[in-house]
């Protein structure tokens, strides 16, 4: 009973978590109508950030996310415009975009391997205080604590821009109609970039608390962590940024049980999962249709 | 009546003369077998990305269906390795009779969706718990099969085939109701184009040259691990090829797999650390300013490419 009540309160907070691994990847898609196959990658720079603030300043994680804010906006608007307004022109967006955010993805991997070398890294989960914290009689690392009341606060500011900001519904526009926002007047390269570098964002703040959920960071971390990024927000819905936190938590929740009854058998789960939502009900389990098949 | 084949088969004759030459000049043989092995893949893929638009991206998933299929039959039937490789090439087909549903999805649904299949069957070969028929994670010993020069060749039988089809795609009407489709969905099926015939068809026989590719890659390899066929790269490198290439075309894969294998080769010798960054570049400048290869650019010189 105990394992039983651990399981399913630690898939939760695993689940919550998952949802800010999820949800740039959400947005992204939402905007501009492509995969960043990258995202994963991006998670990866976020956690290599912490880990060299923390190493070489003793910055403690929670102060590399402004940090981090600032580095992807200044990544990520360069990085918009050098490819998406040429690449829309193109014969055909969503193909090529796909392939040419996997070479994103790989020249972002050998950057980092050519600068830093091929190590894993690890920030101590005592950072956040060396006592636990319980529920229900199950104790858990404070760190868990620190990263579960982040995503909470990532999802209320992503809530909040959509729903209560200028931006937010301008956003929230293209995402619905690309050309009839176009005709209302909105700068459609402007907010998409915004909304581009915000994805970026939120995946980094997913990897500076990486460490305390999955373990060490390493270069090559990133294309699992975007197939399951992406079954998560198959599973939610595809370009509905807060339907995420519900794809992630039945993902949490269901990694959970696996590692605890059929460990030989989670590795598979996260793509049969991702088969099987995008074969049965490909708008997922919570979602208007944002597929064009 | 057999002259519109003239300039194809001249291709085909030449990357024939070429492989049955080298190896008495250049003793590589390691290098040389890989390099066919990829312009198979190449014209492989081609069928279904280059003909239908369809991007496998967990094409590895079909070379590591063949490869474990033959490796499996050898061991537990111990027949001829030849007869293993056509078992190896139908296992192939066998899984991707059992990926139809996914041609439903779409664009980058489809290609994504694909790429788990790949990874879920690698993880379900490397299960410790099948160790009884996949070995697990340990691998695979071939090593009493073993015989370079008969893989060798037969590869280039493979290759062989593999350009012949899409010849064969190239002239005929098969090959023009799937470019239809590709086109237009809609006017295709209404020009009377049986669209989830044609389009699985398409899906098996390139299904099927992945699986032959990999069963003679298990049968040349001999010792080799889960990781080993179904690594991604396998897949990434293929479309790679075919991008650079142009696809759709016979002499486009062809190109652009000689090109790019011997550089990557070059560089993977020469610079090994900078291998990933020019790799990554290359894919980013080629998708932003050569989306149709470099047959594009022959294209536009007025020169006909079969």
């Amino acid at each position: 009973m105990d394992l039983l009540a651990y399981t399913i309160i630690a898939g939760i907070m695993y689940g919550i978590f998952f949802g800010l691994v999820g949800v740039g990847l959400n947005i992204i898609f939402g905007v501009m109508r492509m995969i960043n196959l990258a995202h994963g990658d991006f998670i990866m720079l976020g956690a290599f950030l912490a880990f060299w603030l923390f190493r070489l300043f003793g910055i403690n994680p929670l102060l590399v996310i402004p940090i981090a804010t600032a580095v992807f906006f200044l990544i990520g608007f360069p990085l918009y415009y050098a490819f998406a307004p040429r690449l829309s022109k193109s014969s055909d967006p969503e193909m090529l975009s796909f392939i040419l955010f996997f070479g994103l993805s790989q020249v972002i991997e050998a950057v980092i391997i050519l600068a830093f070398g091929n190590n894993q890294r690890s920030i101590p989960s005592t950072v956040f205080g060396t006592s636990p914290f319980s529920i229900w009689g199950q104790s858990f690392p404070k760190a868990w604590l620190a990263t579960i009341l982040v995503a909470f606060a990532a999802f209320i500011i992503i809530y909040w821009y959509f729903r209560h900001t200028r931006l937010g519904y301008a956003t929230r526009a293209i995402m619905s109609n690309r050309e009839e926002a176009l005709i209302s007047g909105i700068d459609i390269d402007r907010v998409s970039a915004i909304a581009f570098c915000l994805g970026l964002v939120f995946a980094s703040v997913a990897g500076i608390f990486s460490y305390f959920m999955i373990g060490a960071a390493y270069p090559s971390m990133g294309p699992d962590l975007t197939t399951v990024s992406f079954a998560i927000i198959v599973l939610g819905s595809l370009g509905s940024p807060l339907g995420t936190i519900i794809g992630g938590l039945l993902y949490g929740v269901a990694i959970m049980f696996m590692q605890t009854y059929f460990s030989s058998w989670a590795n598979i789960l996260p793509y049969i999962l991702l088969i099987a939502i995008m074969l049965l009900k490909p708008e997922g389990l919570f979602g208007k249709a944002a597929r064009s098949a | 009546m057999l002259s519109k084949y003239y300039s194809s088969l001249g291709a085909i004759f030449v990357i024939i003369l070429i492989f049955v030459t080298l190896p008495f000049v250049y003793n590589n043989q390691s290098f040389l077998f890989n390099m066919m092995m990829y312009l198979a893949l190449a014209e492989g893929l081609n069928i279904i990305y280059g003909f239908t638009g369809y991007l496998p991206f967990g094409y590895v998933g079909f070379f590591g269906a063949g490869a474990y299929g033959a490796s499996i039959v050898i061991m537990f039937l111990r027949i001829s390795p030849f007869l293993a490789v056509l078992a190896g090439g139908i296992v192939a087909v066998i899984i991707g009779i059992i990926l139809f549903p996914l041609l439903r999805l779409s664009g980058a649904y489809f290609a994504i969706a694909n790429l788990a299949a790949s990874q879920a069957l690698y993880y379900l070969v490397a299960n410790p718990h099948l160790q009884k028929v996949t070995q697990g994670p340990y691998g695979i010993d071939l090593s009493s099969v073993y015989n370079a020069n008969a893989s060798y060749y037969l590869m280039l039988g493979v290759l062989v085939f593999s350009m012949l089809l899409v010849l064969y795609m190239r002239k005929t009407d098969f090959g023009l109701s799937l470019l239809a489709i590709k086109e237009d969905r809609v006017t295709a099926s209404l020009a009377g184009i049986n669209i989830v015939k044609t389009r699985s068809i398409a899906w098996m026989l390139s299904a099927f040259v992945a699986g032959l590719c990999g069963a003679v890659f298990a049968w040349f390899t001999a010792v080799f691990y889960p990781s080993t066929v179904f690594n991604l790269n396998v897949s990434v490198f293929t479309i790679v090829f075919v991008l650079f290439g142009g696809m759709g075309t016979i002499v486009g894969p062809l190109l652009g797999t000689l090109i790019l294998y011997s550089m990557y080769n070059f560089i993977g010798i020469s610079t090994p650390e900078y291998f990933q960054l020019f790799y990554g570049l290359l894919i980013m400048i080629l998708v932003l300013f050569l989306p149709n290869g470099i047959v594009s650019i022959l294209q536009n010189w007025r020169i006909d490419v079969p």
